[in-house]
């Protein structure tokens, strides 16, 4: 499979903007949905709309079906041992929220800690902040070296007696390095911690196993893996969710219902309040076989190191241009800044060149404090992003900070 | 002096004779360089617009009755706006700028085409605008 091949899935991808080609470089924020999820969707929403685990009608028990389904489907992706194991959220925030709520609600209590890192999305911080909050838990912070690194050596001076969660960033969606989550887990468990991984970029780039991995907690949003919106996932070992209480409450997630006392249904349904997204959480199967043949295509994941480093080495040719975070962990998202010119300025010139990137503190304020800059620009490629497409944005850029 | 809608007229012929957007941000950019220079002193939280990717500070101040504004931001392109509200506004009363509609920011098509992060900038930069204008009827 090629570039090129994958390409032609994504009706988007032919989008004209400002009467040009549009060149979709916001991977990172969102993928575009390949005619598979889009028809699953389609198909869900005419034929199979009845609302899940409840009547007892055919299209009720259909849509039922099409969602416990995808619960399975999602469980072996991930690897996880059980299908209780997986949640369905709204997306990564909300499974983070829920995961930050319910494990400080049981395991969290004043003068504890919680360690995040500073490359921190906001949906890993602000959860976790308000936890802490709530519980007088203390908040703190593994830093990131020069290169935009997370400082794993000093995780085990970070972590004391009383830290009860790690939760870091499979790849940080500024700095788009692979972190080395498999050696953070080690040393938490070594401790006695467990720790969350926020997947979110990591789906994207990483074949995940949870169970290799050995993580307590993985999230992440369908909507970067090519799913619909509104679909995400949280992985929980069985043993933490099923000490920890609901985050939300009503709908289906009941055992028994009383005006004072209640008592809640077992795994996954005690954390999947109120009507599920029910139309969309089953694309999350065509996505995720598309994402399977993407990540297992060789010759895909060498066009990608060449668009890799082919990026990187005209980067280096502009003395003008500063990359951040290198190395060899990196993914193709790059967050850069360009001496002389304003990131605003450079993403509104490239957007009307057709150039769909991001600017600006792409929600991780202390990364961008950290990193002694108001904002970036951010240009993600996805598979589907051709060698062509990485010289036409080199191009552009040039371009855009000559006018500047 | 010409009157505000004479102002107005003048900065939306300017803008027609570009049909290309790069064209127009070229000719935003050079508004943008040749911008008078804002106070250092005066780039404070007190003077900052909030709202925009960019920030933008903005000073007022009234001499015989008319409002004088200046601005500054770190955005050449929102530089470029800034100098014209600046250049619009500056030497109106304040009941001629409370009471403007800033219908010209739609007709050179700037505020439906900048992103929407830009265009609420544009937005809270003309509230503020209106706002000094407000205090000092
Ligand atoms: C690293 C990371 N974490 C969390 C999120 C939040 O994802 P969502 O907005 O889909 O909940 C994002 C999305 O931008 C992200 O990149």
């Amino acid at each position: 499979m090629t570039s090129t091949q994958i390409r032609s899935l994504f009706p988007a991808l032919q989008t004209k903007v400002y009467g040009r080609d549009l060149l979709y470089l916001d991977n990172a924020a969102t993928s575009q949905r390949p005619r598979s999820v889009v028809d699953c969707w389609e198909k869900l929403t005419l034929e199979t709309n009845g609302n899940i685990h409840r009547a007892v009608h055919a299209l009720a028990s259909r849509a039922t079906e099409a969602f416990e389904n995808t619960r399975e489907r999602v469980r072996a992706y991930l690897n996880a041992a059980d299908t209780k194991e997986i949640i369905f959220t709204s997306g990564a925030t909300a499974a983070i929220n829920l995961v930050a709520f319910s494990f400080s609600e049981a395991f969290i209590g004043e003068g504890d800690e919680v360690i995040v890192s500073l490359s921190e999305h906001h949906s890993n911080l602000l959860p976790w902040q308000l936890a802490c909050k709530r519980k007088k838990a203390v908040l703190k912070v593994l830093d990131i070296d020069e290169f935009g690194a997370l400082e794993v050596e000093s995780l085990q001076k970070l972590i004391s007696e009383r830290t009860k969660i790690i939760s870091i960033p499979h790849i940080s969606n500024v700095l788009g390095l692979v972190n080395p989550v498999q050696e953070i887990i080690a040393v938490a468990h070594k401790n006695g911690v467990p720790v969350l991984i926020d997947g979110a970029q990591g789906i994207v780039h990483c074949k995940v196993d949870v169970r290799q991995l050995d993580c307590d907690f993985y999230v992440f949003s369908g909507h970067k893996v090519y799913a619909a919106t509104g679909t995400g996932v949280l992985y929980g070992k069985k043993e933490w969710l099923e000490k920890m209480p609901p985050f939300m409450s009503g709908g289906e997630m009941i055992d028994r219902v009383g005006l004072q006392e209640s008592s809640f249904a077992p795994l996954p349904q005690k954390f999947e309040a109120g009507t599920q997204n029910f139309n969309a959480i089953p694309t999350l199967v065509p996505a995720l076989e598309l994402q399977e043949s993407i990540l297992g295509s060789a010759e895909l994941i060498s066009e990608q190191r060449e668009l890799l480093d082919y990026i990187l080495e005209e980067f280096k040719k502009r003395p003008r241009i500063r990359l951040y975070g290198t190395g060899s962990a990196k993914v193709p998202l790059f967050s850069f800044s360009v001496e002389g010119a304003h990131h605003e300025d450079l993403a509104l010139i490239l957007d009307k060149m057709g150039v769909a990137v991001r600017s600006g503190q792409m929600c991780a304020e202390p990364l961008m404090d950290r990193l002694g800059v108001s904002g970036l620009v951010r240009a993600s490629f996805a598979p589907y992003n051709t060698l062509d497409e990485a010289r036409e944005f080199i191009k552009c850029l040039d371009r855009a900070v000559q006018m500047l | 002096m010409k009157t505000l809608q004479e102002k107005k007229q003048e900065v939306v012929e300017n803008f027609s004779v570009y049909d290309e957007w790069l064209d127009k941000y070229e000719y935003l950019i050079d508004l943008g360089k040749s911008l008078p220079p804002y106070p250092e002193d005066k780039k404070t939280d007190e003077h900052l617009i909030k709202g925009c990717q960019s920030r933008v500070w903005l000073d007022a101040k009234i001499e015989d009755g008319r409002l004088w504004f200046s601005a500054d931001s770190d955005a050449v392109i929102t530089r470029g706006i800034i100098s014209l509200l600046v250049d619009v506004y500056s030497g109106c009363t304040p009941e001629e700028v409370a009471g403007d509609d800033f219908g010209f920011i739609g007709e050179i098509g700037l505020r439906e085409n900048l992103s929407p992060t830009r265009s609420n900038g544009l937005v809270s930069m003309i509230q503020t605008l209106q706002a000094i204008a407000r205090k000092n009827v």
